[in-house]
């Protein structure tokens, strides 16, 4: 079964980062990322550029475009993957591995109904 | 992270919302600050066994709010209390119904409130950018004074002296109008790219200590996009601060001195400051409301997207500094677009554009540099030195006048190897047939 794992943090802490303090992070993750790949259950991996960049479309009759988030949160979404797990232990299994390398804020764990192939930016 | 790094951080980001709240509720800014020290204090003594607040503004004000008081209650303050009205419910269970109506309009013109005290038209820039510095972002005089290169005493002063001259100003508390909300946002823009300015125009040794600044107007920046998410200026300031602040690694070699754009090595641009100083420029260009911080950011989009120099658009360039031109009329802006004069029409064009801003720009060393290059390029050397040596000696920084010395040096190499060639086809000629 495929899974979402929707990544949310406080934005303004995650963008308060220093490089060197977001490069460590990185590189935590880096390993469990590895580690997955490697059992061939890592699928799209996304870091998303902060609300502030985002757009929201209603889809109203006409359409409306609006700056900003869909929702004022004080957690934002700010990244999500895409993984193979055989249920949702296996699910909460890897989210834990991949919250101990980055820890703070939550991940929300979404069984996937459909999915269609990804592609290399 | 630690126990610490992360509270840090907490109270780093919660801080303009929390100090500006305090601030509305006290009308005094050195009571907010001292109510909001306090309640850093406690949160750090708890927060590390309660675990943290699900909404730390809402508990800093609370808290800095409640202590804050009891000191006035106690009689440590000759001061009197504020109306009722203003209060907020000290109930221990009330974060969630304080969180709730901060979320609505208030916290939005508080920030906004605390950002514009820093700017006050009667502070020079200098003051408002400490201020700023000192109240919103919460840096140290110290680590303020470093990034300015002045004594932590000097600076203590100069944070002082705004201090009371904003007292003095008396910024009004009630909830600002359209119009009048629109002027500040306006005066705090200002603000911001000075504050990053003061970091991107820092060389040599100063470097390091002053890309704090650059940093913190960007977070500032994105902060005042999210209270306002839909004004173009807005987006289009933080693009532009993200566009530059990108190409920061590729600016100076490792001896410290500047490197031309043309010149930059583009694979140490961040590319992900890039990527977002692209989106937003993109979405701030559809509101068709055009501002000069959209356009320098436009500007700064095109050169972002050329992964070669040759790859510019300088057409487009031009057409921008002329939009940019007509908005805020400059000899600066003029002399900037002859930069993309020259790339499209030649040196002889752009030196021929700028021969009337002589007089205005005598005592601006780039006016000297950008001639001498012109010159250079059109072979007339002699006075290509001349306008070097002007610029050299109008230099702001080290870096800048070392940059001119490597122009001139390109003019005594290239002036020798020509030599060489001219005897050697004369020898040629003269050779045996």
């Amino acid at each position: 079964m495929l899974y979402a794992i929707l990544c949310y943090h406080d934005e303004a802490v995650v963008g308060g980062w220093s490089k060197d303090e977001d490069d460590a992070v990185m590189a935590k993750l880096a390993v469990v990322h590895g580690k997955l790949a490697q059992q061939g259950r890592l699928g799209p991996v996304a870091r998303l550029l902060p609300t502030t960049a985002a757009t929201t479309l209603r889809k109203d009759e006409p359409p409306v475009v609006l700056d900003g988030p869909f929702a004022e949160t004080k957690e934002q979404l700010l990244g999500f993957y895409v993984v193979e797990a055989e249920n949702l232990d296996g699910a909460l299994e890897i989210a834990q591995d991949l919250g101990r390398a980055n820890p703070g804020g939550a991940y929300e764990i979404r069984p996937i109904g459909v999915f269609h192939g990804a592609f290399q930016p | 992270m630690t126990d610490v790094a992360w509270i840090d951080a907490a109270l780093t980001s919660a801080r303009p919302q929390a100090l500006g709240a305090l601030l509305r509720y006290f009308r005094n800014l050195d009571t907010a600050e001292e109510a909001f020290q306090n309640a850093c204090l406690r949160a750090l003594k708890t927060w590390p066994q309660n675990g943290p607040p699900r909404d730390a503004a809402a508990w800093l004000i609370m808290v800095g709010r409640n202590v804050a008081i009891d000191d006035i209650r106690r009689g440590a303050k000759q001061q009197p209390l504020p109306d009722d009205d203003h209060a907020i419910s000290d109930l221990d269970d009330a974060e969630s119904e304080l969180a709730d109506r901060l979320d609505g309009s208030h916290y939005r013109d508080d920030i906004l409130r605390l950002l514009f005290i820093c700017c006050h038209p009667q502070l020079p820039a200098t003051q408002q950018i400490a201020l700023a510095l000192r109240i919103v972002s919460g840096l140290t005089v110290k680590q303020i004074a470093r990034a300015f290169l002045v004594s932590d005493a000097a600076m203590e002063q100069r944070i002082t002296r705004a201090k009371s001259a904003v007292a003095k100003a008396n910024v009004p508390f009630e909830t600002p109008g359209a119009p009048e909300r629109s002027e500040r946002l306006a005066a705090v823009a200002a603000m911001l790219y000075l504050i990053f300015n003061e970091g991107y125009s820092a060389s040599g040794e100063s470097i390091n200590l002053r890309a704090p600044l650059c940093e913190e107007a960007i977070r500032l920046g994105r902060l005042l996009l999210k209270l306002f998410p839909a004004e173009p200026e807005i987006m289009g300031l933080v693009a532009l601060m993200l566009l530059q602040y990108a190409r920061s690694a590729a600016r100076f070699d490792a001896n410290g001195a500047l490197v031309l754009l043309d010149d930059q090595d583009r694979t140490l641009w961040n590319s992900k400051m890039i990527a977002e100083g692209l989106a937003l420029i993109d979405k701030a260009m559809r509101h068709r409301r055009t501002g000069a911080y959209q356009i320098q950011a436009a500007i700064a989009a095109l050169h972002a997207r050329a992964a070669k120099p040759e790859d510019t658009d300088w057409a487009q360039i031009e057409l921008l500094y002329g939009s940019l031109e007509i908005l805020q009329p400059s000899p600066v802006i003029t002399l900037n677009r002859s930069v993309a004069v020259s790339k499209v029409r030649g040196p002889e064009a752009a030196l021929e554009m700028i021969a009337p801003l002589a007089a205005k720009l005598s005592n601006y060393f780039h006016f000297f540099g950008v001639q001498g290059a012109y010159l250079m390029q059109l072979d007339r050397n002699d006075e290509a030195r001349e306008s070097f040596n002007r610029a050299i000696a109008l230099a702001n920084t080290s870096a800048e006048a070392d940059h001119i010395r490597m122009h001139l040096d390109r003019l005594m190499l290239e002036s020798k190897p020509r030599a060489k060639v001219a005897i050697k086809a004369k020898n040629k000629a003269a050779g045996p047939k």
